[in-house]
């Protein structure tokens, strides 16, 4: 098995044999969510502080589920209701966090970087949940470890990636970890929707839908941003359905065996019907399922050696 | 104190003889099931299933316990492997035979106590090893030993298969 980080600040600085220890840990952890008594004493006395600066529901409530169920200790912050708004830096409020030595710091921040940043300079371990429209590893982490329980492998799986491309975090890590353990990539998407690099992501890129559907083995539907609309990236939401949504004709058209995957939260009627989301081949709760024992696993993996041994 | 054995047919002749000292309380008709610490306790417990089932004519239930998580050192050492549980019974309301290959401090005994306690409330846990090193950190006995054996500080023991998962000797390893 391989791993020696304090930290998960990006998908791109892990190797396959990583990406792969996480997924097999993680599926020991799945089991003890099933238990009765769904806690292990194994982080007892560990803080993990959650900063959440950004809106998040189901990322902070895994998180903070994985931490408990390690018997860690959890504190979250959210921007509202917190002095972060009274015209501190980021940095001085990092270090006054880290003055209360906390083991483990989950971050989500809406610009790229600040991860690495404190992962570099903080003695704590750092885990991102999101930096902007750089990496979301977690959520990678957590859809590989879905498309792994449902095919067994993940080397030759054909995933299309369908939506805003350019914006998305979890595009982007889904991206570097499908293609480091040999998954083919497509990504779906109008031009406007593409970051201007693309064509260095080493991706299949498909302006339609249709010929994609018939071949993915898992189309992955990224979340419509609405804000994105006020940039002009796509006419309207009916429009845009039309073009890029899941409905009942596409998921009629896709192989047998091939299953829906969304990172939520869901705009219904937007880039996936109800009758998609709701529907045999939807893996979406799934998922979620799966990342608290993912989350869980990397708690493990990260704060399970002392600083001495690092 | 002894040397520990390496010819198969004394480990097996100690097998049996846990197996023996074992047959009452399984022909009793009481609720009872083996719990084996992976990964020694695995093929032990496993033989033990088999050597009562032809003495009683009752097949054990055996569950595999992962004690990883529940160890006290986790946080100082670089542990990362870690497998699943599997216990395919409710362990509440019945007799638990936790088994193990070697004993020596008594905290890997202690941290399958904690971890059988969270899957239910035994109505007993009884403890067998097959080996004893002596060197106890925690005032916990086997129930039943198969041989208390003279080890130095820094040697390993554990049991051997062959192909067909036939308990075959020991290997003793060299610095822990």
């Amino acid at each position: 098995m391989e791993w020696s980080r304090k930290d998960l600040v990006s998908i791109a600085e892990l190797s396959a044999e990583e990406i792969l220890t996480v997924l097999d840990v993680s599926a020991t952890f799945k089991e003890i969510n099933r238990r009765e008594i769904k806690k292990v004493p194994t982080l007892r006395g560990k803080t993990v502080v959650l900063l959440f600066y950004e809106p998040s529901t189901r990322t902070r409530l895994s998180f903070e589920l994985a931490a408990k169920r390690l018997s860690a200790d959890t504190v979250a912050l959210s921007v509202s209701g917190s002095s972060f708004l009274k015209g501190e830096t980021i940095m001085d409020a990092a270090m006054n966090v880290m003055a209360m030595i906390p083991d483990c710091i989950v971050i989500r921040y809406p610009y790229a970087g600040l991860p690495a940043r404190l992962a570099r300079e903080l003695s704590c371990s750092v885990i991102n949940a999101g930096d902007g429209a750089h990496e979301h590893p977690t959520q990678a982490l957590l859809d590989l470890c879905s498309m792994r329980e449902r095919f067994g492998r993940l080397a030759g799986l054909h995933v299309a990636m369908v939506g805003d491309i350019a914006h998305s975090r979890v595009a982007r890590s889904n991206v570097y970890a499908l293609k480091k353990v040999g998954a083919r990539v497509s990504v779906v998407a109008p031009k406007t929707l593409l970051p201007q690099d693309i064509s260095t992501w080493g991706v299949e890129v498909w302006h339609e839908f249709d010929p994609v559907v018939k071949d993915a083995d898992v189309l992955m539907m990224l979340r419509v941003q609405k804000e994105r609309m006020d940039e002009q990236c796509f006419p309207d939401e009916r429009e845009y359905a039309h073009f890029y949504g899941l409905d009942r004709r596409r998921v009629d058209m896709m192989k047998p065996g091939a299953v829906i995957m969304h990172p939520g939260p869901v705009n219904r009627g937007v880039e996936i019907t109800h009758e998609a989301a709701d529907g045999s081949r939807s893996i979406i709760l799934n998922q979620v399922e799966n990342g608290v024992a993912v989350r869980m696993a990397l708690l493990y993996l990260c704060l399970g050696g002392s600083a001495d041994d690092r | 104190m002894k040397q520990a054995p390496t010819d198969p047919a004394i480990i097996q002749g100690l097998v049996e003889r846990i197996a023996e000292e074992l047959s009452p309380m399984v022909s009793s008709g009481a609720p009872i099931a083996f719990v084996a610490i992976r990964k020694g306790g695995e093929i032990l417990a496993g033989r033990l299933v088999e050597l009562l089932e032809e003495r009683t004519n009752i097949r054990v239930p055996l569950g595999v316990l992962d004690i990883t998580l529940y160890r006290d050192d986790i946080t100082r050492r670089r542990i990362y492997e870690v497998k699943a549980t599997d216990i395919p019974f409710d362990v509440s309301s019945q007799d638990i035979v936790l088994v193990d290959d070697v004993i020596q401090t008594g905290r890997s005994a202690r941290a399958a106590i904690d971890h059988i306690m969270d899957l239910g409330r035994p109505r007993r846990i009884y403890l067998v090893v097959l080996f004893d090193r002596g060197g106890r950190e925690l005032p916990i006995q086997p129930d039943i030993t198969g041989m208390k054996v003279d080890l130095p500080e820094d040697r390993t023991i554990k049991i051997e298969v062959d192909d067909r998962g036939a308990i075959s000797g020991l290997i003793m390893g060299g610095v822990k």
